[in-house]
């Protein structure tokens, strides 16, 4: 197994992933540089929120190791992971907003856990937060009293409480539309830029990924391992694989588009 | 963390322009001074521009960045130019984006004391309206029930055994259990009076008389409306949140029909069966403390013997069908009406429990009402 890069933020390394005996993806390799907007993609159903869940610790590798700056997690024990955990903020793919607690509980819960703000500091914290996500003024409200995109940011409010490194996304635009979704990229693009967080994203959205995605892994299904890595951009004109360049053009590229790849190259 | 603490000044330049200087670590744990106080002195003087230097900063985080929300929002109310150049840049964005959609203005809803909810006249509206819709509930069962008998229903009876298995079998467990105590308890309260006139062999009538008409019957029915009834409005709720029961309206099914029908139809049926079971483990229950008592097993049978008569078992078992309806309109009831939420499920089943025992109640003194009208 090579040692994890030094300047990675994440390194995995020989990732294998199964549910008993059934396995979903092996022998996954790649880095994720600090600041980096990073995106895992791949068909339905290829375990991109498997990926997911194994890097946040959810589930267990079958075999190989992720590494957050160059420390194991998996190896580390369980208090070592729960404070590795506390840098990092998740968003998940319904949002996982608890439907009993208003917003601004929702919000504060991260910060009463694990801050020393007192209760007049966390109020103005959850303000900020909200503000920051376009929510401001909405800290009153349940969940359920508030539309899905909104629900989205809410939950993005909450991922970013405590300042975290990481910043995890399970398919934050879907099921929201054109606008929304755009509007919701800018904001992961501009929160990254001025927090300098990394971001790990699954998501199959083509035109967030050529929006923000500075890397990405193809996670293929029927190989059951990553076939491609980088730019989404570079691999879009210059893949390899025809599988990876006919998901990012959803299917219209040939095996003859090496004119429209120059095209683009001299653009 | 820097052990200096986060402090502000503000500087007066001119008459207009101020400038608010930050130094120090703004960062969480560092003791900042509260807002109210920057407010206050901004208050004091007529200002109309105020220029953010943050050239000091040591180290900041969303300390600082909540207290210039702050800042900026007391400033754009107080129509003063609140200039950030001189903050780092990632602040700068992070107020840009912070500030970019105007905070919501929440409709005031009047705040109201905490013992309203407590109100005479908005418990009995509430009431009303739980009523009210467990009528309509009801006749809408009714309508679904006639189409059920002319063969038009679209009732799915698949479901039937599985929902006839768990209200039934399933339940002869704890049945068992709160039946075979229930006898018990009714035999030392009955034995405790009638040792005093040497009577104590009529604790046998008073079991089977106490256990066919209404302890039987009462106990197995809050039974089935913590277990089933729960059960149904949870299931059901769950299939609000889901939006499976639009999935049903849209195909032009009545989820009445589709839904409620086989599970009511399952808890009629397994009610009157396991009434009867718990009639005679309730039996056998005073029949284990008269023993104790000294009554012997042969004197305890033949004087439950004579006590047992049919319209005793009958009055359990109407009053069996009867529950068995309430615990179901019950459950669906608040099933079907649930939210889309989580915490809507759960109430929904809360609601089922509390809703079915008033019910089984009320109904139960009105049916022992009219039973002893007509001498039954």
């Amino acid at each position: 197994m090579p040692p994890p890069a030094s300047q990675a933020h994440i390194s995995v390394r020989d990732l294998t992933m199964a549910y008993g005996d059934f396995v979903i993806q092996r022998e996954l390799t790649f880095d994720i540089a600090r600041g980096e907007i990073f995106v895992i993609m791949g068909g339905s159903g290829c375990g991109k929120s498997t990926l997911l869940r194994h890097m946040l610790g959810l589930l267990a590798p079958a075999a190989g190791d992720i590494y957050y700056s160059g420390h194991s997690f998996s190896g580390a024990s369980a208090e070592e992971q729960e404070t590795m955990r506390r840098r990092w903020g998740i968003s998940y793919q319904t949002g996982g907003m608890f439907s009993a607690m208003t917003l601004a509980e929702n919000v504060a819960l991260p910060l009463q856990l694990y801050t020393s703000y007192n209760t007049a500091e966390i109020a103005d914290v959850v303000a900020y937060k909200l503000a920051l996500v376009g929510l401001g003024g909405y800290q009153e409200y349940y969940p359920a009293e508030i539309s899905g995109g909104m629900l989205k940011r809410a939950a993005l409010a909450r991922a970013i409480a405590l300042d975290p490194e990481i910043l995890f996304f399970d398919e934050p635009s879907a099921g929201l539309d054109p606008i929304s979704s755009r509007l919701l990229d800018d904001l992961i693009m501009e929160l990254q830029q001025s927090t300098g967080a990394t971001v790990v994203m699954v998501t199959h959205e083509l035109a967030s990924i050529f929006a923000i995605a500075t890397n990405a892994v193809y996670l293929d299904a029927n190989s059951r391992t990553m076939i491609d890595y980088g730019n989404p951009v570079d691999l879009r004109d210059h893949s390899k694989q025809a599988v990876v360049r006919q998901f990012l053009t959803r299917g219209e590229s040939t095996d003859t588009n090496s004119e429209q790849s120059q095209r683009q190259g001299h653009e | 963390m820097s052990d200096s603490n986060a402090s502000f000044k503000l500087v007066h330049e001119d008459d207009q322009h101020t400038v608010l200087m930050l130094s120090g670590a703004w960062v969480q744990g560092s003791q900042v001074q509260d807002f109210a106080a920057l407010s206050k002195e901004l208050h004091a003087g007529a200002h109309t521009a105020l220029l953010v230097d943050g050239t000091a900063l040591d180290e900041w985080d969303s300390t600082l960045m909540a207290f210039m929300l702050q800042c900026y929002n007391y400033c754009s109310e107080e129509g003063i130019d609140f200039d950030t150049r001189a903050l780092p840049a990632g602040a700068q964005k992070l107020l840009t984006l912070a500030t970019a959609v105007a905070p919501h203005k929440q409709t005031e809803s009047p705040q109201e004391h905490w013992l309203a909810a407590l109100s005479p006249s908005r418990l009995a509206g509430q009431a009303g309206d739980v009523i009210m819709e467990s009528l309509a509930f009801t006749g809408a069962v009714t309508i679904a029930m006639g189409r059920l008998v002319t063969g038009k229903s679209n009732t799915r009876f698949e479901d039937f055994r599985h929902f006839c298995y768990q209200a039934g079998p399933s339940a002869l467990g704890i049945i068992s259990l709160t039946s075979v105590l229930v006898g018990m308890i009714l035999a030392y309260l009955g034995a405790v009076q009638l040792q005093q006139f040497g009577a104590e062999v009529y604790v046998a009538n008073l079991v089977t008389i106490g256990v066919l008409r209404e302890m039987g019957v009462l106990m197995t029915a809050v039974v089935m409306a913590g277990r089933t009834g729960a059960a149904y409005a949870a299931q059901l709720g769950t299939m609000q949140t889901n939006e499976e029961i639009d999935a049903i309206t849209t195909l032009g099914i009545s989820p009445i029909e589709f839904l409620v029908i086989p599970r009511m139809l399952a808890l009629v049926v397994a009610m009157p069966l396991l009434t009867l079971y718990a009639d005679i483990l309730g039996i056998v229950g005073g029949g284990i403390v008269a023993g104790g008592m000294g009554i012997s097993p042969l004197q305890y049978i033949s004087q439950t013997e004579q006590a047992l008569a049919v319209h005793h078992l009958a009055v359990g078992l109407i009053k069996s069908v009867v529950f068995a309806v309430l615990i179901a309109v019950a459950g669906c009831r608040a099933g079907i009406n649930a939210g889309r939420s989580s915490a809507a499920v759960g109430q929904a089943a809360t609601e089922a429990v509390v809703t079915a025992v008033v019910y089984l109640i009320v109904a139960d003194a009105g049916l022992n009402i009219l039973f002893q009208a007509i001498k039954f």
